[in-house]
């Protein structure tokens, strides 16, 4: 059973084309990385799959249901679907707006309508396994990157969704905090949870995902398994996820080939 | 700061500067608003309804002695309600700071009246009566101002929203103020950035045209920036399920201590109103 189908998913802003045509499937339980250079159409992916952005044509199902704006016009929809599919945002300044971090990682289960026991305990369990209980009092916005980015995977990962969708989840992080992010995804995933992860980090590849889908101008242009896909040049190239520049070996010689950075 | 730097960088810049400064201190303030002290302690609609009422009174009295006191009592209930002071005064100085110079320094020469001093160079007189309005102004802001800080300091900001929801505020307009506030700072923070930006490629003194536009280019690039946040936002919040209406942990119920607070803003309002008139 996958839990998302996308056909000929087509996605606009104003003449801009994100999405051209998208198809795609995501298998329940697999581990799945968006790859492509910046503007390739991830994040608006991934936007449409937590059904926040509705396609101007194409079909997008979530475990076999169409997700249309329609659907989440109706509460019990709605709230069934953000229980189960979470979107942890590239910034996660636009993700943290309460007053605590406490207060934080409670608005998705107060949102979803969960008794104030049960949201206490979710909460304090999670501020206490992604390592925040010290910091449970402190405002979220003058928290470090590393911090915000653990704040507001708790506030999505303390709703246990089963579907979780990650955008560059250790962009702009140190590379402690990148190790950090990680393994606590990694430890959360350990189950038969779905994760879908746009990043363009090929480092991070063969421990966040067993699938890896290329897009490239919003449109999938290849899917391959992560040791398959670092080891074909051409395609990194062609989609600029590596590039070619001038360098210098041992000192004397200088020249140019395709480069991984991060790896 | 050093004349020089001041002397480098415009109003408009200082302005958002200083608010930038007044909001850090304001959201830090915000995380003790669960702090122990009697305001923090009331429930949240009998604040919000005593700092309606005290803000309404400031705004009917037409006796500065009386504003003054309202002034002074604000005051009072922030040192005892153990509020940070400086972060209070930041913010209600800046506040009585923006009306001095939009409306109360204008009104000290445009309003006619007895003559009692001269504005040297311009020549422009100022009027008794201009200054009686000029003080009427900055008082009324201050004393407003701290009664609204006071709700802030002392109240959770999702409690103030859950509060004003109570009062049946639309559910819009109460979105709208709760992601205002929130990234208000976060603007503020992308302004002051860009100033940084700016003056780090800016050689010598720019003529008063050039940083005109410049200061039209950035509260445009602002704007958008804004937009662009503000849209992020709302999705962020959709995507752990907001559907319209903030819900909170906590349940609001009126103690004995809250009716007495309420009755004593009532109170002190209507006196004030009735003294003032």
């Amino acid at each position: 059973m996958n839990v998302f189908d996308l056909r000929s998913v087509t996605y606009r802003f104003n003449r801009v084309v994100a999405l051209d045509g998208l198809t795609m499937a995501v298998p329940a339980g697999t581990r799945v990385a968006l790859l492509g250079a910046n503007g390739s159409g991830k994040s608006t992916l991934l936007r449409v799959l937590a059904g926040l952005y509705f396609p101007e044509s194409g079909r997008v199902e979530f475990r076999g249901e169409p997700l249309t704006e329609s659907r989440f016009a109706d509460d019990e929809f709605a709230h069934g679907f953000r229980r189960r599919v979470g979107l942890v945002f590239q910034n996660p300044d636009v993700q943290l707006f309460n007053a605590t971090v406490f207060d934080e990682v409670a608005f998705g289960p107060l949102q979803l309508g969960w008794a104030a026991g049960d949201v206490r305990a979710r909460v304090t369990d999670a501020l206490d396994r992604f390592r925040l209980s010290d910091l449970k009092d402190r405002v979220p916005q003058r928290l470090s990157g590393g911090e915000k980015k653990r704040v507001a995977l708790a506030s999505v990962l303390v709703m246990d969704p089963e579907v979780l969708l990650l955008d560059e989840p250790t962009d702009a992080l140190d590379p402690r905090s990148q190790s950090q992010v990680i393994d606590l995804l990694t430890e959360w995933t350990a189950g038969s949870k779905s994760v879908i992860t746009a990043t363009h980090h090929l480092g991070i590849l063969e421990e966040i995902a067993d699938h890896c889908v290329v897009l490239d101008r919003g449109r999938v242009v290849a899917e391959r398994s992560p040791a398959g896909l670092l080891s074909d040049e051409d395609l990194l190239d062609r989609t600029n996820l590596i590039h070619a520049h001038r360098h210098r070996h041992d000192g004397a010689h200088v020249h140019s080939h395709p480069h991984r950075h991060g790896l | 700061m050093s004349g020089r730097a001041r002397s480098e960088r415009g109003l408009f810049e200082r302005t958002v500067d200083g608010m930038r400064q007044a909001m850090e201190r304001a959201t830090s303030a915000e995380a003790g608003a669960t702090a122990a002290g009697w305001m923090q302690r009331l429930d949240p609609r009998v604040k919000l309804a005593a700092v309606l009422a005290l803000v309404a009174a400031v705004a009917l009295s037409h006796r500065l002695d009386v504003i003054a006191a309202l002034l002074a009592a604000g005051i009072a209930m922030a040192v005892t309600s153990r509020v940070p002071l400086s972060a209070l005064a930041s913010g209600v100085s800046l506040a009585a700071g923006a009306f001095a110079v939009a409306l109360a320094a204008p009104a000290l020469v445009l309003t006619p009246g007895r003559a009692v001093a001269v504005v040297p160079v311009a020549g422009w007189v100022v009027t008794a009566q201009g200054l009686m309005s000029a003080c009427y102004l900055v008082l009324r802001a201050a004393a407003a101002s701290t009664f609204g800080f006071l709700l802030v300091f002392t109240t959770p900001w999702a409690h103030v929203l859950k509060a004003l929801r109570a009062f049946h505020v639309p559910v819009l307009f109460v979105a709208v103020l709760a992601m205002t506030y929130r990234y208000i700072l976060l603007l503020l923070d992308s302004a002051h950035d860009m100033f940084v930006a700016r003056r780090s490629r800016t050689v010598g003194r720019l003529t008063a045209a050039t940083r005109r536009r410049l200061v039209a280019q950035s509260a445009g690039a602002l704007l958008v920036k804004s937009l662009n946040m503000g849209n992020d936002v709302f999705l962020a919040m959709q995507a752990r399920g907001y559907r319209g209406e903030v819900r909170v942990l906590d349940d609001f119920t009126m103690a004995r201590t809250d009716w007495f607070a309420l009755a004593a803003a009532a109170i002190l309002a209507a006196v004030a109103v009735w003294v003032g008139r």
